[in-house]
């Protein structure tokens, strides 16, 4: 073993500086260290982020995207995104005599090439027949011969063409010609023909809808490109982006407002029975537990209809306020639990001695430390209100065609999932994500400021 | 007990009448009656109308008439079908909804205890992370999207075999059941996993687990005999509203999947304001919401020996 080795400098005393009375890390508010805490979080930063997003894409959106969500495109029915935008000149529509055909190919075929503006169809007279009926299909017609739409009967052997002008759009129809027999039965003869339709538009009609102006110069023949729709439309050629924008506007407005209505009636209801306390506050604690066990959406549903919507409204107030008249009890229980613990607490003793008035109290030392609690539930509050109205409107009872929202949009795009799910797809992955962030960021606000909520993750 | 269960009982009662009071008062504030939806009728027929309905009778005396009938179990008769009792509407519709809810609800606590226990035993390990993110996703997708995508999918599955696999819409056999109950349970799946994984993370360290580790039991045992039984606990408590949440939402998964549900029939009965079967409903559904709470809670009780009910 060594002896340590002193140095007489070891025994001399440390100057007592005034540096170590300071406290070498800054003193931090609550809100601050909550701060800190959530952005050390990343999966609450990125919903922050999303929600922020979303703001803008509300707000600022229209501002950038400047169109009508309710003007109809015409020429662009259910489009999905990304689809050729081309369209060919032609002339105006001339009916057909049913004597023009293109080549001679036995069987179905086609008559002049198959356009937007009309779809001819000519097929050879079969023997015993004595007529056809005629199918339109957006699906290969299989084995179990689904034909599809019914377009036409023909009572003649000898009527063998057939003209389609039906809601024609760019794409590929499976055409069916099914012979009949003199009792009205179907026989075995049946002919498809695949035909893929390509889109063109009149000079008149580009005209009316602002492609060309008269001046310019164009030939029969030219390709003109039609309005831009980033997202595609819905069904009856209206802008998705723009529809969804507007939706937004609507959703969010009451994804965040209803919320907030019924957490501030609640923070209200809650802090003033916890502070009354006795036997007021068993009577109105009685009361919102009548109110939680109404069954809420039966509720919503009939507060909807007493509420009702006049012609031309949108419906969003009455959903609005049937939202809050349901919805705050919860809040307030949850108040009047925390105002309860804080009436015990020694410093609201101090402050009473102090001479505070219950004002005082409430506003200076409650609520504040409350805050933390009525933040958490009030981003909780958004998805479930941004659900409920989808829901609604999906089910036909929320805002009123025409106001767009994306639960409304939903129950639209769900009609035709099958052959257009980009208009069910886009508004629902809106919901989804923005319920998402919400319900992360609840998350991290609850972990960031109370402590002794935090989950164990 | 006995006195636990009277008083919760009475409570039960008394919220129920609050129930029917509501329904009652909120019905009568709407504008525009099912009489307007008729034919132009003169006015001797909408007031023989109104007197075979009763509803030229003062409202206070409409009120005890319902609240009569109600306690006498009659719910009335609807205003736009013929001759057809509400009761036997719900006597019709409710085993539908009732068998789609039951499937639903253990589908949703099975798989949620199971998801649950299964990702704190696996902690921040693969399982844990995709089963957390399917939670995840499971709670912020509506549950009409998770609807109309499982239709699409039956469709493309069964046109992929070429023959149907499993019906897209509609009721009857088992198989019609499947899909809209997985469907339904879903979200309440999520919610139960989330709530179990927790409650199951604090109890994997308890000290009786380690007690029963030091004593050599083998890890199945204890997961069965100790872990799961008390994780299991919060997840119980939280079965009443689950309760309620499935059954509501089962109007939307009943009305994508064409199921002749009693939800269904409500939506159909508000839009065409018929009164007496949207208050029958109302608070058939309410009373019975009502009393499952209750009877979760006294269930609560007797498997958690330490719950006293007072």
């Amino acid at each position: 073993m060594s002896a340590t080795a002193f140095a007489s400098r070891d025994f001399e005393p440390l100057v007592h500086t005034r540096e170590a009375q300071s406290i070498s890390r800054p003193s931090l508010s609550y809100w601050q260290d909550a701060w800190i805490r959530l952005k050390a979080n990343t999966r609450a930063l990125v919903s922050l982020y999303i929600v922020i997003a979303l703001m803008a894409f509300t707000i600022l959106g229209p501002v950038v995207w400047n169109v009508d969500p309710s003007l109809q495109d015409l020429d662009q029915i259910s489009i999905p995104p990304g689809t050729d935008r081309r369209a060919t000149l032609v002339a105006p529509y001339q009916p057909w005599d049913g004597t023009t055909f293109l080549e001679v190919t036995p069987g179905l075929r086609l008559a002049e090439p198959a356009t937007t503006q009309s779809i001819r169809l000519l097929w050879d007279p079969v023997e015993g027949l004595s007529g056809y009926r005629i199918f339109r299909n957006l699906f290969p017609v299989g084995p179990e011969r689904a034909l599809g739409l019914p377009l036409a009967e023909h009572f003649s052997a000898q009527e063998v063409t057939f003209e389609d002008l039906l809601d024609l759009v760019p794409g590929r129809y499976y055409y069916s010609v099914l012979g009949v027999n003199e009792f009205g039965a179907e026989t075995q003869y049946l002919e498809t023909l695949v035909v893929d339709v390509s889109r063109v538009i009149t000079v008149d009609d580009a005209m009316v809808r602002g492609l060309i102006d008269e001046a310019a110069e164009l030939q029969l023949g030219d390709v003109l490109i039609l309005g831009l729709h980033p997202l595609g439309t819905d069904y009856l050629g209206r802008d998705m982006l723009a529809r969804l924008m507007a939706g937004a506007r609507v959703s969010l407005f009451i994804g965040i407002c209803a919320p907030f209505l019924y957490v501030l009636f609640g923070v209200i209801y809650g802090s003033a029975a916890g502070f009354v306390g006795g036997r007021y506050d068993q009577g109105l604690m009685r009361f919102a537990d009548f109110v939680v066990a109404l069954p809420f959406l039966l509720f919503m549903i009939l507060f909807k209809i007493v509420f009702g919507i006049g012609p031309g409204e949108s419906g969003i107030a009455p959903m609005l306020l049937a939202l809050v008249v349901l919805s705050w009890p919860a809040t307030a229980r949850l108040v009047r639990g925390q105002i309860l613990q804080i009436r015990q607490e020694a410093y609201i003793s101090a402050s009473q001695l102090l001479g505070a008035k219950t004002n005082y109290l409430v506003l200076r030392h409650m609520i504040p430390n409350t805050m933390g609690v009525i933040l958490v539930t009030l981003t909780f509050a958004v998805p479930s209100a941004i659900f409920t109205e989808a829901f609604l409107s999906f089910i036909g009872m929320g805002v009123a065609p025409p106001t767009p929202s994306w639960g409304s949009m939903c129950n639209e795009g769900i009609k035709t999932m099958l052959t257009h799910p980009h208009e069910l797809i886009f508004p629902a992955l809106l919901i989804s994500i923005t319920v998402l962030a919400f319900n992360l960021l609840g998350d991290g606000l609850r972990d960031a400021l109370d402590a002794r909520m935090r989950s164990t993750e | 007990m006995l006195r636990y269960t009277l008083k919760r009982l009475v409570q039960g009662v008394i919220t129920v009448w609050f129930i029917a009071t509501a329904t009652f008062i909120a019905m009568h504030s709407v504008p525009g009656d099912p009489l307007s939806n008729e034919k132009a009728v003169t006015a001797e027929i909408r007031a023989n109308l109104e007197a075979k309905y009763g509803l030229d009778k003062p409202p206070l005396e409409q009120y005890f008439i319902y609240m009569g009938n109600l306690v006498r179990g009659d719910f009335g008769i609807s205003f736009t079908q013929q001759n057809r009792e509400v009761n036997d509407i719900i006597r019709e519709h409710f085993p539908v909804s009732a068998t789609l809810g039951i499937l639903a609800i253990v589908f949703a606590g099975l798989g949620g205890v199971l998801w649950g226990a299964l990702t704190a035993l696996y902690r921040n390990r693969l399982p844990d992370f995709v089963i957390m993110f399917l939670v995840i996703l499971g709670i912020s997708v509506p549950s009409f999207v998770v609807a109309a995508i499982s239709q699409l999918s039956i469709v493309n599955i069964n046109t992929l075999f070429g023959i149907s696999l499993l019906p897209v819409a509609g009721w009857g056999t088992i198989w019609h059941m499947l899909v809209p109950s997985l469907v339904l349970g879903l979200g309440t799946m999520a919610y139960l996993t989330r709530l179990m994984r927790s409650s199951m993370l604090e109890i994997v360290n308890a000290d009786f687990v380690r007690t029963a580790k030091s004593k050599g039991l083998p890890a199945t045992r204890i997961f069965t005999n100790h872990q799961l039984r008390n994780a299991i606990l919060p997840v119980i408590t939280v079965l009443g509203p689950s309760i309620a949440a499935i059954t509501t939402g089962g109007f939307v998964v009943e009305f994508v999947f064409a199921i002749p549900g009693l939800g269904r029939y409500f939506v159909q009965a508000v839009q065409q304001l018929d009164y007496t079967v949207i208050m029958g409903t109302t608070v058939f559904y309410g009373a019975f919401l009502v009393f499952m709470v209750i009877v979760v809670d006294l269930l609560y009780g007797l498997v958690d020996p330490r719950v006293r009910l007072e």
